[in-house]
Parts: structure tokens; C-alpha cells; sequence
């Protein structure tokens, strides 16, 4: 065998062992989501929507499941929005380089690697127990809030960095404040940037299940929550909640939850995607 | 506040248009003192001593160009009128500075005001990603003016002014973007004289644009120079000798010599000046 034709099966070979690789995360996930279509894709009607849980399968519904899934996505984002941009724009246009900002730079990004039951035990002993949040939605969105808050921190200070020096320049050069030209021209350069980051910060918030079962997110609640201090349930939790159940029907709700789960997650992704095109493509430098 | 805003509850077009020849400013420019004036200034950015005791005096309504090799300090000079250097960390500066006869380092100037006063275009045309229109506005609105039809008045009239007006008058409201590099350039002039500044600084405003674009803009500047007084870094000889009525020649941080324009190109006092501006070395 000549040096040529060892070039040729190596070649193959690794493109063989690329495809492979890819298609077994392909095929594992089309396994699953034709499992999960199967098995609860009939169940999905509008009365699975509106109905409260139950104790009889078939009547059960994520009434009030996707309501608090609701109220915890919207009170989250007003929480964590503020303060990750607001942390972003500091560190990235005020604080001065060096090796304190690197030191936080660091932390920060770790923080995004800490499993998410620590959030959930800082939350329950800060949030519910020594703010008396109780286990209130409240209590749950400023624990998922701290939760994503590194994304959004990181992904805003990327943005803020993509728009080019000459803009603040610019902007300075025209007798513009520090303050008009963050607030007027920086931050709506960079505004798809930072609404790409939030989006897949909530798109994680959204599927995480331990830190709110930790501040007493109850798995059943016979009532939508009216206020932000009220009791609450979310998607996650109630799909857990069915899967632990006996009862095979009650395996089919959780198929279905999983199914308008995986639905508005990969709605929340897509707008992240479509978000992040139309901004590179609106804005060439 | 500003005095935009003072001439904006007028709405007499006239009254703005004259506003430019308040007799101030006339006294200034005929009484033979100096627009610009600086004095035994030196820089530094850290340690690195980039501006030797230059001293220089330049009349209102002239064109000034700056030349010498990279790295000679020129630029660096150029923004030292609007305070620009200040944004970089480690700057430093001794010596005295003055425009209007107000040193623009002391404690009473506001370093906004002084830029409102002080515009400048920079080396890359750098529009906001904006609509044309609220690129030349955006210097009314943070300098606090709101009255509208005087905020499209200045626009069209800056736009005049910068020689763009015609190419894009049907497309205010479009990204600025997308226009041409020339255009871009010409807009960012336009931007800069929306705010009525006394002073224009140009770094190297044409070497990103094509010959056409390039001759437009010279063009440009003889005319802005009626109006206001006019510093020009460029890498350009023929462009300096075109446009400008001096020129200083910097070499290593020295203002090695600063003349009629007409001199420096025909008759350099310095060696230096001779090789540089002959091609020998630079």
C-alpha cells in the first residue's frame, strides 16, 4: 500500500467517523421525539390546557402549570434583565481593565457552571427563608434570576464589545456624555446581541426543575396564581410529578407536557436564531 | 441651555442661517488673534513621550494640514483640541492649549461643550448604524435641542453644507450604512457641522476612500474653510499642498517645521521637511 492510498482510507475514515458522530445525536433525539409524539401528542387538546390537575388522568391538564411557568418567565426576565445588562455595561464600559476585572471576568463565567441545586439552596435559605419570600413565585424567580443572570451578563458584555470604538468615538466627538452614548448608541448596537442572550437565558430558566423544587414549588396546585406571592407550579414540575406516578396514564399527560415543553423551547431558540440573523445582517461595520 | 437651543425658539430660518456671523465671532476672526494656540506642549501616553514642546498658532479660517511619518505624534496633536486623548488611560499633557483664547484644559471648560465646539471626522467613515437623518440630528439631541422643524432644518442644511444633500435627500430615513464610503465619509462631515462647531479636526479623513470620493472631499474643505477653521492630519503631500493654506511637518514628536503651505513644498528650511516631503524616507 502506497503512501497515496493510506491518505485515501484515512481521509474516509475520519469523514465516516464524523458522520457517525453526528448522526448519533440525530438519531437519539428523533428516537425521542417520535417516542414522546407518540405517546402524547393525542392527548394535546384544548381542554389539556385549561383544565386543573387531577387525579384521574385523563381529566388532569397543565392549567396551571404553563400559568406559572408564565408568571416565573416574565417576573424572572424583570429581574434578571436589569441587573445582567446593567452588570454587563459596567463591567464592559466603566470598570477599568485589569486584574480585578479579570478576577470577576473569571468568576462570573464560572458561576455559569455551577449546578443549578446550589442556586436552589441559596435561594431557599436567602430568598425564602431569610427575606420571608416564602415559597412564592417571587421566591423562585429571583432564585432562577441569580440562575441566569451570568448568561446575560456575558452574553451583553459580548455585544457591547462587538460595537466598534469608532461609534463611541463618534458619538463623543459630538459632545455626547458617557451616559448618551452608552444609553443612545452603544446599547441599540448592541441591542440584538444582548435580546439573543436573554432569550437563551430564559430558554434555560424555563426547562430547569431542581433549584424550584428546592424553594418549595408544590407539585400540586389546585389554583392559578394571582399574584407574585402565591404558591406555584411550573411545566417541568408537573411533567416530574406524572412521570413519578404509578399510573401509565399519567405517563401520557407527562408525554404531552414534554411535547408543549420541547415546543416553546424550541419557539424561544428559534427566535434567538432568527433575532441574531436579521441583527448581522442589518448591521455591517 | 446651549445656544442652539436659544436660536431654536426662533423659527425664522434667516435668524439661523446668520446666526454663524454673530458679531463675536467676527471680532475673533478679524482682530488678528489667534484661533488656535499652543504652547511648549508635550504628551505622554504612560511613559512613552510622544509630543515634544510644540508650539503652534493657526488663524481662523485657514487650512492647517499636519504631515510626517506614522507615529510622529500628529495625530495625537490633532486630538488634543477636542480633548480626545483624555479617553485613552496613561495620557498626559503639560503646556497650555488654547482656542478662543481659553485654555481648553482649565477647570472651567466642559469637556462636552468644548466638543460641541470642536468637531471632528475621523480616518474610517464611522455613520451610526442609523438612519441618515439621525446621524446628523443625534449631535442636536445630546446637546439638548428638541424643537423639530429646527432640527430638520440644521439636517438639511449640514447635508447642503457637506455636499451629500442631493444624493440623499430621497433617503433620510434609510440606514446610513449603506451608503457609499465617500457618502459615509461626507455624511460624517455633515454630522460633524450640524452642531456649528468653530473648529473642524480631519484624521486622515480620505484614505479610506476611492480618488473620486477623495477629490470631492478637497473640494469640501476648501469650501468648509469660509466658514470654520480647519486641521487636517494626512499621509497625502499632494493633498496637504492642495488643500491646505500651512502645513506643520512632525517627525518623532518634534514639530520639526510650520510654514505657508507654499514654502514647506517648495522651499523647506529643514532637511527633515526635504526628504519627507520628496519621498525619501516616511
Amino acid at each position: 500500500m502506497n503512501n497515496e492510498q493510506v491518505k485515501t482510507i484515512k481521509n474516509s475514515a475520519f469523514r465516516i467517523w464524523a458522520i457517525a458522530a453526528t448522526s448519533v445525536g440525530l438519531i437519539m433525539l428523533g428516537i425521542l421525539l417520535v417516542k414522546i409524539g407518540m405517546d402524547g401528542l393525542h392527548r394535546i387538546s384544548m381542554a389539556f390546557f385549561t383544565s386543573l390537575p387531577s387525579r384521574r388522568a385523563e381529566n388532569a391538564g397543565i392549567l396551571t402549570a404553563w400559568v406559572g411557568t408564565l408568571w416565573i418567565m416574565v417576573t424572572t426576565a424583570v429581574i434578571a434583565i436589569p441587573i445582567g445588562v446593567g452588570a454587563g455595561i459596567y463591567l464592559e464600559e466603566y470598570s477599568r481593565k485589569g486584574a480585578w476585572a479579570n478576577f470577576l471576568e473569571i468568576n462570573i463565567s464560572n458561576l455559569a457552571g455551577v449546578p443549578s441545586i446550589i442556586y436552589g439552596l441559596l435561594g431557599l435559605e436567602f430568598f425564602v427563608r431569610f427575606l420571608h419570600m416564602g415559597e412564592s413565585i417571587l421566591a423562585g424567580s429571583f432564585t432562577l434570576a441569580l440562575l441566569v443572570l451570568p448568561i446575560v451578563i456575558v452574553s451583553t458584555r459580548e455585544s457591547l464589545k462587538a460595537v466598534p470604538k469608532t461609534i463611541r468615538e463618534a458619538s463623543y466627538a459630538l459632545g455626547a456624555s458617557k451616559w448618551q452614548t452608552t444609553w443612545m448608541q452603544v446599547l441599540p448596537a448592541a441591542a440584538g446581541g444582548i435580546m439573543t442572550g436573554i432569550i437563551l437565558a430564559l430558554s434555560r430558566a424555563i426547562g430547569e426543575t431542581a433549584p424550584l423544587i428546592v424553594v418549595g414549588a408544590l407539585t400540586y396546585v389546585p389554583f392559578t396564581p394571582k399574584s407574585v406571592f402565591d404558591s406555584f407550579t411550573v411545566l417541568p414540575i408537573q411533567i416530574f410529578n406524572w412521570v413519578s406516578r404509578p399510573q401509565a396514564e399519567f405517563l401520557v399527560n407527562a408525554a404531552a407536557g414534554i411535547i408543549v415543553l420541547l415546543l416553546i423551547t424550541i419557539a424561544m431558540n428559534g427566535a434567538a436564531v432568527i433575532l441574531r440573523n436579521r441583527w448581522q445582517k442589518h448591521v455591517k461595520w | 441651555m446651549s445656544s442652539i437651543e436659544k436660536k431654536s425658539d426662533e423659527n425664522s430660518v434667516q435668524t439661523i442661517q446668520g446666526a454663524e456671523f454673530m458679531p463675536e465671532q467676527n471680532a475673533k476672526n478679524t482682530g488678528g488673534m489667534n484661533k488656535i494656540e499652543t504652547n511648549n506642549v508635550h504628551c505622554w501616553y504612560g511613559d512613552f513621550h510622544v509630543l515634544r514642546n510644540v508650539s503652534m498658532e493657526v488663524k481662523a479660517n485657514t487650512v492647517t494640514a499636519l504631515i510626517g511619518p506614522s507615529g510622529c505624534g500628529k495625530s495625537t496633536y490633532l486630538r488634543i483640541f477636542n480633548r480626545m486623548n483624555d479617553l485613552i488611560e496613561g495620557f498626559r499633557l503639560e503646556g497650555s492649549v488654547m482656542i478662543d483664547n481659553k485654555d481648553v484644559f482649565s477647570k472651567e471648560i466642559r469637556v462636552n461643550e468644548l466638543r460641541k465646539k470642536v468637531g471632528m471626522v475621523f480616518q474610517k467613515p464611522n455613520p451610526f448604524p442609523k438612519s441618515i437623518f439621525e446621524n446628523v440630528a443625534y449631535g442636536l439631541r445630546v446637546n439638548g435641542v428638541t424643537h423639530k422643524k429646527f432640527i430638520e432644518e440644521t439636517v438639511e442644511k449640514a447635508l447642503k453644507q457637506a455636499a451629500v444633500w442631493d444624493e440623499v435627500k430621497d433617503k433620510l430615513h434609510k440606514n446610513a450604512l449603506g451608503l457609499s464610503g465617500g457618502q459615509q465619509q461626507r455624511l460624517c462631515i455633515a454630522r460633524a457641522i450640524a452642531v456649528e462647531p468653530s473648529v473642524i479636526l480631519m484624521d486622515e479623513p480620505t484614505s479610506a476612500l476611492d480618488p473620486i470620493s477623495n477629490s470631492k472631499i478637497e473640494e469640501l474643505i476648501w469650501e468648509l474653510k469660509q466658514k470654520y477653521t480647519i486641521l487636517i492630519v494626512t499621509h497625502n503631500m499632494q493633498q496637504a499642498a492642495r488643500v491646505s493654506d500651512k502645513t506643520a511637518f512632525f517627525y518623532l514628536g518634534d514639530l520639526v517645521e510650520y510654514d505657508d503651505t507654499k514654502t514647506i513644498f517648495t522651499n523647506p528650511k529643514q532637511e527633515k521637511t526635504q526628504n519627507y516631503i520628496t519621498g525619501r524616507f516616511g
